[in-house]
């Protein structure tokens, strides 16, 4: 767990991450701009640090209704402006980018930040970017895994060595500069699927589990497949971290909660995905078998802990800003975050 | 109501023929309902490659939003060596797999033979059902012998139609008017 800054005794972690959603207010029709959304990202990382919280990430989504396309740029700011926190990307596109240029700015990244900073690598969920980057999605799967591959080495060697079929090789390349302490965390993203966990289980890499909705039971093996991977291939599964990430909104009670962030995500869902979420199945994420983090902070608490108790895992971050919610409210969830929510979960899952 | 006809082949005139008798009906009885017909035959749509339907462009972006906007879908089928055509196929992969959820689908088979008369039940449902379609259980079935000259010759085929139309409206006014009860209780 060392070298990917991980203190077991410290419990479960708790972390923010955004999409970078921009989208018009549901309840208002109005969209701010593009400027006041970026700043009010970076202005969120400083706040949730204030709070204690332990991580703080931002992903890139190439298309309409998403402000942070170029989020290793929003991050840097983050890192200048922030002093404690973990940052990092949920996710970054390996895919589309070039590892080389990825871990430029990611060590580069680190030693601003002072040693805080990580990657997580996904394949993307919405694929448009594939067209816009100019790479061909029939690659899809391909692509991911060689220049996933090539970030992990080039994070493990400092001279690299390599050749592929969706990059130049390189020949005795130095890859420069190198992070603070030698080696970046970097995480798989999966989706909930077993199937795409045993992949990065058989990399033995750190797995990022992102879940909309559905019981929590059920993701638990999603979790077991991966550390399964991970074992029959050799590696040791209580050395690799896992990391959940979901929806997350507190408010005062639970009804509230449901109330308040139900347009965000119905109209968030209709823009990006081209489907509303139905109201029968936000309903039953009140439910405290449900995995989404949604509820008064009593009730936040009993499911993070339900959650800890099967899983086991050692983060969690949760998405409170999906379609767009105003500033102000996500202030207030950071405030019932630092003050509620983080103190029980660390006294129920820190060691003594 | 946004009710889409789907005409599901690239090729013949059977289909056709009595989707432009839907159209007619729902046009005369129930002139406030929202009617698209969409005939494959008449677009050049690409495979479905994986993407989300938002993310098709042209003819394919264009019948992929017109059904994801439906409230209603009649869905116009030939069968072809036992099984719907592979344009028909289509069309549901390149839906999300949700698509049909909220929606009323209802189906009219046309048919060389009445062997073919399961094929919708055992292969067409399926998907609907999958798909979270609400579906008009009772579907029209009409044979070769139905047709003359590209017109429809049996009466009974007016009436069974007649009847297809009707329960497709009210069962979307029904679905609608339920849905709506049932949101409004949950207070978000």
């Amino acid at each position: 767990m060392e070298k990917y800054r991980i203190d077991p005794n410290k419990g479960l972690e708790f972390g923010l991450y955004t999409l970078g959603d921009h989208i018009p207010d549901p309840n208002t029709g109005k969209r701010i701009s593009a400027q006041q959304r970026i700043n009010e990202i970076i202005e969120l990382a400083k706040l949730a640090e204030e709070a204690g919280i332990d991580f703080f990430s931002v992903g890139e989504s190439h298309q309409e209704y998403f402000a942070t396309q170029a989020h290793t740029v929003v991050l840097s700011a983050i890192a200048q402006a922030t002093s404690k926190i973990k940052i990092g990307s949920s996710s970054t596109i390996i895919s589309t980018s070039d590892p080389v240029r990825v871990y430029e700015d990611f060590a580069t990244m680190d030693l601003i930040s002072g040693g805080r900073t990580e990657i997580i690598a996904g394949r993307a969920s919405r694929v448009g970017l594939f067209e816009l980057l100019g790479y061909n999605l029939r690659d899809y799967e391909e692509l991911f895994e060689e220049k996933f591959e090539l970030l992990l080495k080039i994070n493990e060697e400092e001279v690299v060595n390599w050749s592929g079929e969706y990059r130049a090789s390189l020949r005795n390349a130095k890859v420069l500069p190198r992070p603070l302490n030698g080696s970046l965390p970097i995480w798989r993203a999966v989706g909930g699927s077993p199937a795409s966990a045993i992949k990065a289980g058989y990399a033995g890499v750190p797995m990022f589990m992102a879940h909309l909705g559905g019981p929590a039971s059920v993701f638990k093996r999603t979790i077991d497949a991966y550390r399964e991977a991970a074992r029959l291939r050799g590696f040791d599964p209580s050395e690799l971290p896992v990391a959940t990430a979901g929806f997350f909104y507190a408010a005062e009670t639970t009804q509230e909660a449901l109330r308040e962030y139900y347009p965000y995500i119905n109209e968030g869902m209709k823009v990006t995905n081209g489907q509303g979420f139905a109201k029968q199945m936000w309903a039953q994420g009140a439910d405290p078998r449900n995995i989404m983090n949604v509820g008064s902070p009593q009730q936040i608490i009993e499911k993070i802990l339900y959650q800890y108790e099967l899983y086991g895992h050692q983060r969690y971050i949760a998405q409170m800003d999906f379609g767009g919610v105003p500033f102000e409210k996500l202030v207030k969830n950071i405030e019932l975050i630092g003050t509620e929510i983080l103190p029980a979960i660390r006294k129920y899952t820190a060691k003594k | 109501m946004k009710i889409v006809g789907l005409s599901g082949s690239i090729v013949g005139s059977k289909t056709r023929t009595a989707m432009n008798y839907v159209s007619k009906e729902i046009a005369e009885k129930y002139p406030e309902a929202e009617f698209t017909l969409i005939d494959l035959a008449d677009y050049s749509l690409q495979f479905s490659d994986g993407r989300n339907y938002m993310e098709y462009e042209g003819d394919t972006g264009f019948v992929t939003k017109t059904i994801m906007e439906a409230d209603a879908i009649v869905i116009g089928t030939p069968i072809f060596q036992a099984s719907i055509p592979a344009t028909l196929k289509n069309i549901f992969d390149l839906l999300p797999v949700n698509a049909f959820r909220d929606k009323v689908i209802s189906m009219l088979v046309t048919a060389g033979s009445s062997k073919h008369f399961l094929v919708a039940e055992q292969q067409l449902k399926p998907i609907l059902s999958y798909m979270k379609g609400q579906i008009v259980q009772t579907y029209v079935f009409i044979e070769e012998k139905d047709f003359y000259k590209k017109e429809i010759v049996n009466d009974d085929v007016f009436f069974r139609i007649d009847r297809l139309v009707e329960d497709t409206v009210l069962l979307t006014e029904t679905y609608t008017k339920l849905r709506e009860e049932k949101e409004a209780a949950y207070d978000f």
